[in-house]
């Protein structure tokens, strides 16, 4: 077989959705080849269809009403479409293996490791049982996990996520498939964690040549691993062709605004120096532990620091990030601050303020001064509630007439560029990107000192997530807000901030200027944080053209 | 609103379960139109058979069975709705508290919770009654007494889950009282649930009044359900129908409640429904 060969064609491929969908068909005439020995990403946003393209190669659908309708799969010379039940079961796992993106869920969590990835064999090929399992080991050792006898005998919970999709990734990779199908392998691991499990995947894929289907959304993963790139948009493809071209050169205005979306991974033009202006939140030797309580367990036992002597200053109108890979308590502290969680020592200071010492009767009257905008855009707004006195009901509990509360509301839509009309409406019939919007028109209604902006666009496609920020930075600008970003994404980090925070194990390990940070970061852990952003390379390259077309 | 009738009407047996019960309400409602003499007078002589003179027969001491059936509609209805109004009161209560504040709140309110369902319910009910007198009041209030533990615990399980979402954290940061959060965004949020537990509630508040009743633990002054099949049990190889008539009268109540339950589940939780 040489390189240029398809392992996989799709061909005109049409699969339909229920009546009551938004639209007819989930992926429409789309025809698309795999070929030996290569990396082809698919990369769309949420509901272009390119996860249930992926399902339907292996015949596995979420439900009997998203159901092929058209076109073939070619799997060498055979169209898996027409292929029986029986047929497709011999395949699925020894020919075409797939990884999902929560190893978590994909795991049996009452098996050990070991024994799934050896039933991955069991069912396809008769070995004994000390064949199978010196094949296992032998594979988890090929996936570079440390101490494979451990792993073998571990449940999914008892090792880390990365490790969990090592293990994903070894069990797909077993009976040595043609094809592996990938989707969105490292969305829920953390980025150092995502580096590494990238490296792996494009190390595998060399050293087998195997062909893998890489399902993405996010453009860094797909400048990292791609040797050609599919994108799509509504079910259709728009776009296809060797990752350079695509990523340097794209042809279609859809994959032109995707890119542009992407934020850059240099820091924003700096903003004027806020040295000179008032303090609007001080933050001093704040720290949280959680402990592991009840009667039978020592209450001295394994104390877990989510804040250790953590100290965050916001001058007004500045914008300070605290970035960080999960349980680096970011999330924690913000809470602290945002007295949701009570601090076990510190001090909180919102302008003039003790912010931290007020009783909880005061602290209620107070609250105003600090306002939240959360991460999900789907559970962070009362399903029963409209917009309207969603946003209305902050004012009204601070003692606003009704009148004046809903004229205030609607003000807010307009500001952060909703329809008026929108007041009427719930929150369900909403996007995600609008009802962020409406989350941070709540959280303006109150006129807060300090806004905490808590991961606030990392649960959004990469488009809106640009709109939503523009949004942020110039509500900021307009109204001199003073805001506290909590990201996981440096990425993001860079364009919002003027200075930037890096949180490890609950305590800030670096803090500095966001320029600084960027161009020279001084810690290690920063050091490493930057080299494992997905697509770094081609994020510098593409900023360094960027600044040589400019005068 | 409209949705929501679509899709509980698409839900065959719902519907039909619900024009049962209307007919069981009719028949309470107009009791005392059909027939305006007391359901406990003889009219007649014991042990007629159905479908002859009298509709259903008569019982052992002579009494109409269908005036006895229109009367004990009453008597059912009205035990299931207040008893099960009363103890989503106190479930919900008791529940929601438990959820929303947690810690030591929640456990010393799950134990009481726990004491109450240890012990049997129906042997808990019988000593209820057996210690207050056996007034219509008081089997209310036993039945009530032994049915809020359930929607206590679902509730609760409710509050927890929703206590955690972001926005109640958004309506804590806004500096909203507890009452204000508990009463205007979790409970409407978890209200689905809590109608369906409480429809379902209602048809075995019914069957523990029936079995209350059957054992001769009811209200000797109201007409039941139970208590015409207590009452004629002892005759049941002679003149079936007198055990007969209301047991069916029960099971076609029961069911449909259940059934109604049922289809309001569907409707309410849209996410649990099956594509």
């Amino acid at each position: 077989m040489t390189d240029e060969e398809n392992v996989l064609s799709i061909e005109g491929l049409t699969v339909d959705l229920p009546a009551w969908a938004d639209r007819p068909h989930a992926v429409e005439n789309v025809s698309l080849a795999l070929r030996h020995n290569e990396i082809l990403c698919v990369v769309g946003e949420s509901g272009s269809g390119k996860s249930v393209m992926a399902r339907a190669i292996l015949g596995l659908s979420t439900s009997r009403h998203v159901q092929p309708s058209a076109g073939r799969i070619l799997y060498s010379g055979e169209d898996l479409l027409k292929a029986a039940p029986e047929r497709m079961r011999a395949l699925r796992g020894a020919r075409i293996a797939m990884i999902f993106q929560e190893p978590m869920t994909a795991l049996n969590p009452v098996l050990t490791i070991g024994q799934q990835i050896e039933e991955a064999i069991a069912v396809h090929l008769r070995v004994s049982r000390d064949e199978r399992r010196r094949k296992v080991l032998e594979m988890l050792t090929a996936v570079q996990l440390p101490d494979p006898a451990r792993i073998h005998a571990a449940y999914p919970h008892q090792v880390s996520g990365g490790q969990r999709q090592r293990a994903m990734i070894a069990m797909a990779l077993m009976l040595e498939p043609d094809i592996l199908i990938a989707d969105e392998p490292t969305t829920a691991l953390d980025v150092t964690t995502q580096a590494q499990v990238l490296a792996l995947i494009r190390e595998l894929q060399r050293k087998r040549r195997m062909a893998v289907l890489f399902i993405t959304h996010d453009f860094g993963v797909v400048a990292e691993i791609a040797d050609r790139i599919a994108v799509m948009q509504h079910g259709k493809l728009v776009e296809h062709g060797r990752a350079a071209d695509v990523l340097d050169q794209p042809q279609h205005p859809y994959t032109r605004s995707l890119l542009a979306a992407v934020p850059d991974l240099a820091p924003a033009t700096a903003r004027h120096d806020f040295v000179s202006a008032e303090v609007a939140l001080k933050v001093t030797g704040l720290q949280k532990s959680y402990r592991g309580k009840g009667i039978f367990r020592a209450a001295s036992s394994q104390a877990v620091h989510a804040a250790k002597d953590v100290a965050i200053q916001i001058r007004r109108g500045e914008t300070v990030g605290i970035v960080g890979e999960s349980g680096s308590g970011k999330s924690t502290v913000a809470r602290c601050i945002a007295r949701l969680v009570e601090p076990d020592a510190g001090e909180i200071q919102v302008g003039d303020v003790d912010f931290g010492k007020l009783s909880q009767r005061a602290l209620r009257r107070n609250r105003k001064r600090i306002q939240m905008v959360f991460q999900d855009p789907y559970g962070s707004l009362d399903p029963r509630q409209s917009v309207g006195s969603l946003i209305a009901e902050g004012p009204r509990i601070h003692g606003a007439t009704a009148e004046a509360s809903r004229q205030r509301a609607i003000e807010l839509l307009t500001l952060v560029g909703l329809d008026a009309r929108s007041a009427d409406r719930f929150p369900h019939e909403f996007s995600g990107g609008q009802r962020q919007r409406i989350g941070l028109a709540r959280a303006l209604a109150l006129d807060p000192d300090v806004l905490i902006a808590d991961e606030p666009v990392s649960a959004l496609d990469v488009s809106v997530q640009a709109q939503v920020l523009r949004l942020l930075a110039d509500i900021r600008e307009r109204l001199g807000l003073s805001v506290l970003f909590i990201t996981h994404d440096l990425r993001v980090a860079g364009q919002v901030c003027d200075s930037i925070a890096v949180m490890r194990y609950g305590e800030i390990v670096e803090f500095g200027r966001t320029e600084t940070v960027f161009n020279a970061p001084a810690h290690p852990y920063t050091q490493m944080l930057f080299a494992a952003v997905p697509g770094r390379d081609w994020s510098l390259r593409r900023s360094a053209a960027a600044k040589e077309q400019q005068p | 609103m409209r949705a929501f009738l679509k899709r509980f009407v698409r839900h065959r047996p719902a519907v039909l379960g619900l024009v049962i019960l209307l007919a069981v309400t009719a028949c309470a409602l107009l009791a005392p139109a059909i027939h305006p003499a007391s359901p406990f007078s003889l009219i007649g002589r014991p042990f007629e058979a159905p479908f002859g003179q009298y509709l259903f027969g008569t019982d052992q001491l002579g009494r109409d069975l269908a005036a006895a059936l229109l009367y004990g509609a009453r008597t059912t209805l009205l035990i299931g709705l207040v008893a099960t109004a009363i103890a989503v009161l106190v479930g919900v209560t008791i529940g929601g508290l438990a959820g929303y504040y947690g810690g030591r709140t929640d456990a010393w309110l799950m134990r009481l919770t726990e004491i109450f369902q240890t012990i049997p319910f129906f042997l808990f009910a019988i000593l209820l009654l057996a210690v207050l007198t056996p007034s219509i009041g008081n089997v209310i209030i036993a039945i009530a007494v032994v049915s809020w533990p359930p929607m206590a615990r679902l509730v609760r399980g409710e509050f927890i889950a929703m206590r955690d979402r972001e926005f109640v954290l958004a309506c804590i940061s806004m500096g909203m009282s507890h009452s204000r959060i508990i009463l205007r965004h979790i409970l409407p949020n978890t209200l689905s649930s809590i109608i369906v537990t409480a429809s379902l509630m209602v048809a075995t508040a019914i069957l523990i009044e029936s079995s209350l009743s059957f054992l001769g633990l009811s209200d000797p002054n109201v007409m039941s359900w139970g208590f015409i099949i207590g009452a004629g049990r002892t005759a049941i190889r002679t003149a079936w129908w007198v055990c007969a008539i209301p047991g069916i009268a029960i099971l076609l109540t029961v069911m449909a409640i259940n059934l109604v339950g049922e289809g309001l589940n569907d409707a309410l939780n849209p996410r649990l429904r099956t594509l």
